[in-house]
């Protein structure tokens, strides 16, 4: 388990910086993207892998934190998403602006000639 | 108390006169006069407690926690400043209502230079140090700004820049002083660190502070080698000339070594610099000041020269040097402003101040002329003037100041050489204004002015004069409680303030530098008077010219650093970061990582790696995809997105697997609507693909990839192969039903422990919204997408008509589900948002879901079609949001809670039962609201774009059209 799920956060993390370094501003969106989410399960795996114990608290039972993932990543991880959403929005808006002021969707603004 | 008003007058005048409107006259010339004069007149009511040797005392407390006190101490030193800066604040203050011309912007003058007095008072009346370097500061800036006052000149702006680097960089190295004499001393108060005056000089540290200490009193004093802001500050109207420049703010700096006298005076290293500082300041001064054109620049090194003499006085480290000293501050702040009003009034009335073009002057104003003439003359220290007085003390303590016969031999021949200088320029300033004949046309005819311009020089003037007749009289007492008060207990040197002394050494080197003065006079004379003959020997020595080069310097090797470790290039910066990124990671990871395949292999669930599989195909195909199939790219970093959302739910984390659903939606679509706006890119258009550069660039990032994704990998595999540490889980699990009331975890922890965390994160939402609202209110779409695509044009593809029930054609079917969707959506949504507290759900994603059910409407019936009908006005959702959010947390406060606690009520009612309310439903509305406003601003925002560039092509029509008419 923990292996597969290391080689997936690898797998996006290398995707993500990959595209991130490219020229045009839409690969360094996504690139950001898949970025984001190889962050958020790193942030989340730092809870552990756990199956079938969601941290949901069953009233008739006394809790205790081993019955339950972590949740304080998840917590953390949660917010994370949204905000994720927000700031790539943003960076579109900036792309779309960027390419609207400059005529290309290079991340430069300028064409390079090469 | 009322020592308090002294110091908030100017400041509160300053505030007022700002406020006037910039045409009003005399008012704010009325308010300065009357501040001044009530800051001099409540001075006056102490001068009994002065006499009688008090010490008046006020503190509030400043910064307790570091044992600062915001004090003002009033003793007899600097009672006698503190009345030389009211007093002669307004005579200039009258002076300025005359001399500045009415198309200036006259209160804003007036405003600066009542903050300047009140930064001036507050040097003066500090009671502990650290308060004092604040309000030095406040002069540095304030002169700046009256240097500048004329902003649109560029000597102007010039003179002002580098008086302020100077003598802000010096207040910088005083500030560093101070701290160290506070921290020997073991406090900033100046009573307790005059009282620790033997253990300072005694500490390792005394030659450091004293040095900083130093740097800070000559750069304000504009002692030599810093010397050369104070001819370039001569750019200020001549009121703030007169006023700063050679009364008040450039004796800050001789002030201040007569306030620490007493502590650091008395060394050998003391009288090494701080007469070496001051010899060099009064030679170089008088010899520069011999060769100016410019009126003022003739006085502003003699100012210099003047300053450099006091600096002298007070390095021989001998009592009655001091009372020369001070003597001198007073005598000099007299005769010197007075001039500066003279050379003013010439430059008002003729409207040239070039000592080249000048001459003649007395026939046509013969009271300046009289007023100039007795004020040089105490310059030069003719006898019967206050100047010659303290010139006389500072002739004979020249004599006796050094024990080393070269001293003894060296420093009254150069206070010969120095006055001999002085009384030269004093004649030419005289003779080559005020008579002769002018080589030429005047800008103007001069002749006398106004009376009220007239008077505050010739009060000086009279001060002058009663000062070098009377001394014992007039000056006398204040020059003995001032200099009392500087030696603070010890012996009082004895000194006679008699005008003739009997035919002793010091009238003879009086008698010598006058005829030497006036035989160079005579010589230059015949001369003509020749620049630039002498002064070649001090431009190697230019501070200014110093000053430039490594101002120039500085800049040059700031901009090299920055190309050399930086680019302007997005791609190179986020390559560094990886790689600083990796190596910092690395250092962490590398030699903890253990393997065990066997066990591992074995481990694995088919499913879950199935589901990797495509997980992983979907992130490599995006990668390569991105450059020309965007559409399949975008599809793919969705489908890698819910991979991610099934990860969550399969480690137990539904809450997160529903968000990530959630935002997976919107994010997509409102990547969809971007696409829009890009270039078109075919794979066949770029021929330089393939070169070398390129396939370079693309096998490093290649490898910055792998390395990076490699590297995050080993890192998971490290932490997630060790055992959890305990953290705070336990706490918060056992807290979380008891405390926070709900058997959601995760939520508890995002409304209630860390409700403030999510209520900042919720703010940092609307802003981003509001943000991307109006960056696209100001968007200006790329040429070739303002016209219609081909799809578009398609006469068979027609727009839905906002008039119509439903949508024709082929949007019907997707319409009538979509409607179906919006009242499913909202309560769904509902549902999410009112169970998030004790099961998968919550404000994120309610108000997500919601988000979604608008923006299906937007997309399946078109925006014009929905708008008719519906207006969702994001805004009110955002505001209302914050302020449900905000409302929650503020409710506490009525329980006496601390802000964003959580307030339960669990009311019993008929049929419905018990009832858990709680303050946190009504803060997870407001993540509600403001999700959906968010969300939804985002989307139409961008979806109205393409409404724009219909309208766009029309418009732009009209506006061809407009403009031809024009």
């Amino acid at each position: 388990m923990e292996l597969i799920y290391s080689l997936a956060v690898g797998i996006f993390c290398a995707c993500g910086v990959w595209l991130l370094l490219r020229p045009r501003t839409f690969q360094v969106i996504l690139g950001l993207a898949l970025l984001s989410y190889a962050t958020n399960l790193f942030i989340f795996a730092m809870g552990r892998l756990t199956l079938d114990r969601p941290p949901l608290i069953d009233p008739n039972v006394v809790p205790d934190a081993s019955m339950f993932d972590d949740p304080i990543p998840q917590a953390l991880v949660l917010t994370a998403i949204v905000i994720g959403f927000a700031t790539t929005a943003l960076f579109l808006v900036m792309l779309i602006a960027s390419r609207g002021f400059t005529g290309t969707d290079h991340v430069d603004g300028v064409e390079k000639d090469e | 108390m009322t020592l308090y008003l002294v110091l908030l007058l100017p400041f509160v005048g300053a505030l007022g006169a700002g406020l006037l409107r910039a045409t009003a006259r005399n008012v704010e010339a009325w308010l300065a006069g009357v501040v001044a004069l009530s800051c001099a007149g409540i001075l006056a009511t102490y001068y009994p407690d002065m006499a009688a040797g008090r010490v008046v005392q006020v503190a509030v407390d400043w910064l307790p926690q570091y044992g600062l006190t915001f004090g003002l101490r009033l003793d007899g030193y600097a009672w006698m400043f503190a009345m030389l800066v009211t007093v002669i604040g307004a005579l200039v203050v009258v002076y300025a209502r005359y001399y500045m011309s009415p198309a200036d912007p006259v209160p804003r003058f007036f405003s600066f230079l009542l903050a300047f007095m009140g930064s001036m008072l507050g040097v003066v009346l500090s009671g502990n140090l650290i308060q004092l370097v604040m309000f030095w500061e406040l002069t540095s800036f304030t002169s700046f700004v009256l240097i500048a006052y004329w902003y649109h000149r560029t000597d102007a702006r010039a003179g002002a820049r580098m008086a302020l680097t100077v003598t802000a960089a010096g207040g910088m190295c005083l500030l560093a002083g101070v701290l160290m004499m506070g921290h020997i001393a073991g406090s900033y108060d100046l009573d307790r660190v005059l009282a620790a005056a033997d253990t300072i000089r005694a500490h390792a540290l005394y030659p450091w502070l004293l040095t900083l200490v130093l740097l800070g009193a000559f750069t304000k004093s504009a002692q030599f080698p810093f010397h050369f802001w104070l001819p370039r500050a001569m750019a200020a109207p001549t009121p703030v000339s007169s006023y700063l420049h050679s009364a008040t703010m450039v004796k800050a700096g001789v002030f201040l070594l007569a306030r620490l006298w007493p502590i650091l005076s008395g060394t050998d290293l003391w009288f090494a610099i701080v007469c070496s500082a001051g010899l060099a300041s009064l030679l170089v001064g008088a010899y520069a000041a011999t060769f100016q054109r410019d009126m003022k620049g003739v006085l502003a090194y003699s100012t210099i020269s003047h300053l450099g003499l006091i600096t002298l006085l007070l390095g021989m480290n001998s009592t009655l040097a001091l009372v020369a000293a001070v003597f001198h501050m007073l005598n000099h702040a007299t005769f010197k402003a007075s001039l500066f009003m003279a050379a003013g009034i010439v430059d008002h009335e003729t409207g040239t101040r070039d000592l080249k073009r000048l001459g003649g002057l007395y026939h046509a104003m013969p009271i300046t002329a009289t007023l100039a003439m007795v004020a040089a003359a105490a310059m030069a220290g003719v006898p019967l003037l206050n100047g010659f007085l303290s010139k006389e003390m500072f002739f004979a303590e020249t004599i006796f100041a050094g024990e080393a016969l070269w001293l003894r031999i060296l420093l009254p021949a150069t206070a010969i050489l120095a006055g001999m200088f002085s009384v030269a320029y004093s004649a030419r300033f005289i003779r080559q204004v005020f008579f002769g004949t002018a080589p030429g046309e005047l800008p103007r005819t001069p002749h006398e002015p106004t009376r009220w311009m007239l008077l505050p020089s010739a009060t000086l003037v009279l001060l002058c004069l009663l000062v070098g007749m009377l001394p014992g009289r007039t000056i006398g007492p204040v020059l003995d409680l001032a200099t009392r008060a500087i030696l603070n207990g010890e012996r009082m040197p004895v000194y006679s303030l008699k005008v003739w002394h009997g035919l002793n050494m010091p009238l003879l080197m009086s008698a010598a530098a006058f005829i030497g003065g006036l035989a160079i006079h005579a010589w230059l004379t015949r001369l003509g008077h020749p620049e630039g003959v002498l002064t070649p020997l001090f431009r190697r020595f230019d501070g200014k010219r110093a000053f430039s080069i490594l101002q120039v310097r500085l800049t040059r090797g700031a901009t090299r650093l920055v190309n050399g470790i930086s680019s302007t290039r997005l791609q190179t910066q986020l390559a560094l970061i990886v790689v600083a990124v990796i190596a910092a990671a690395s250092v962490a990871t590398l030699g903890q990582l253990k393997v065990d395949l066997m066990t591992e292999l074995a481990q694995i669930d088919p499913a879950f790696a199935l589901l990797w599989v495509v997980g992983a195909a979907c992130a490599i195909g995006a990668a390569l995809q991105a450059k020309f199939h965007r559409l399949a790219a975008l599809i793919m970093v969705g489908c890698a997105g819910l991979v991610t959302s099934l990860t969550f739910a399969w480690f137990s984390a539904p809450d997160l697997a529903l968000t990530q659903v959630s935002v997976e939606v919107v994010t997509t679509v409102l990547l969809l609507l971007g696409l829009r706006w890009m270039p078109k890119r075919l794979a066949m258009e770029l021929r330089n693909r393939d070169t070398m550069r390129a396939r370079v660039r693309r096998v490093r990032d290649a490898t910055l990839a792998i390395v990076a994704g490699l590297g995050m990998a080993m890192l998971a595999y490290v932490v997630l192969t060790q055992p959890a540490g305990p953290g705070i889980r336990d706490f918060i699990v056992k807290n979380a039903l008891p405390g926070g009331g709900g058997h959601n975890i995760v939520n508890v922890i995002l409304v209630d422990f860390r409700g403030f965390d999510t209520f900042g994160e919720i703010t940092v939402l609307g802003i981003v919204a509001l943000t991307i609202y109006k960056l696209l209110r100001r968007f200006r779409p790329a040429p070739e997408v303002m016209t219609s695509s081909a799809q578009k044009r398609d006469p068979a593809r027609e727009l839905p008509d906002p008039r119509d029930p439903v949508p024709k054609g082929v949007m019907l079917v997707p319409a009538i589900i979509g409607r179906l969707l919006l009242p499913m959506a909202g309560v769904v949504s509902v549902f999410f948002l009112l169970r998030g507290h004790n099961a998968p759900g919550g404000g994120f994603v309610g108000g997500l879901v919601m988000a979604t059910g608008f923006i299906a409407q937007y997309l399946v019936n078109g925006t014009l079609w929905v708008e008719s009908r519906l207006r969702i006005h994001p805004q009110y959702w955002i505001a209302g949001g914050l302020l449900c959010a905000a409302g929650a947390g503020c409710l506490a406060w009525f329980a006496s809670l601390p802000f964003m606690s959580a307030i339960v009520w669990e009311p019993k009612l008929p049929l419905l039962g018990k009832l858990h309310l709680s303050s946190v439903l009504v803060f997870d509305l407001g993540v509600y609201l403001l999700v959906v406003g968010t969300t939804t601003l985002m989307l139409i925002a961008l979806a109205h774009q393409s409404l724009r560039s219909h309208r766009r092509p029309a418009e732009a029509e009209e506006m061809t059209s407009v403009r031809m008419v024009r």
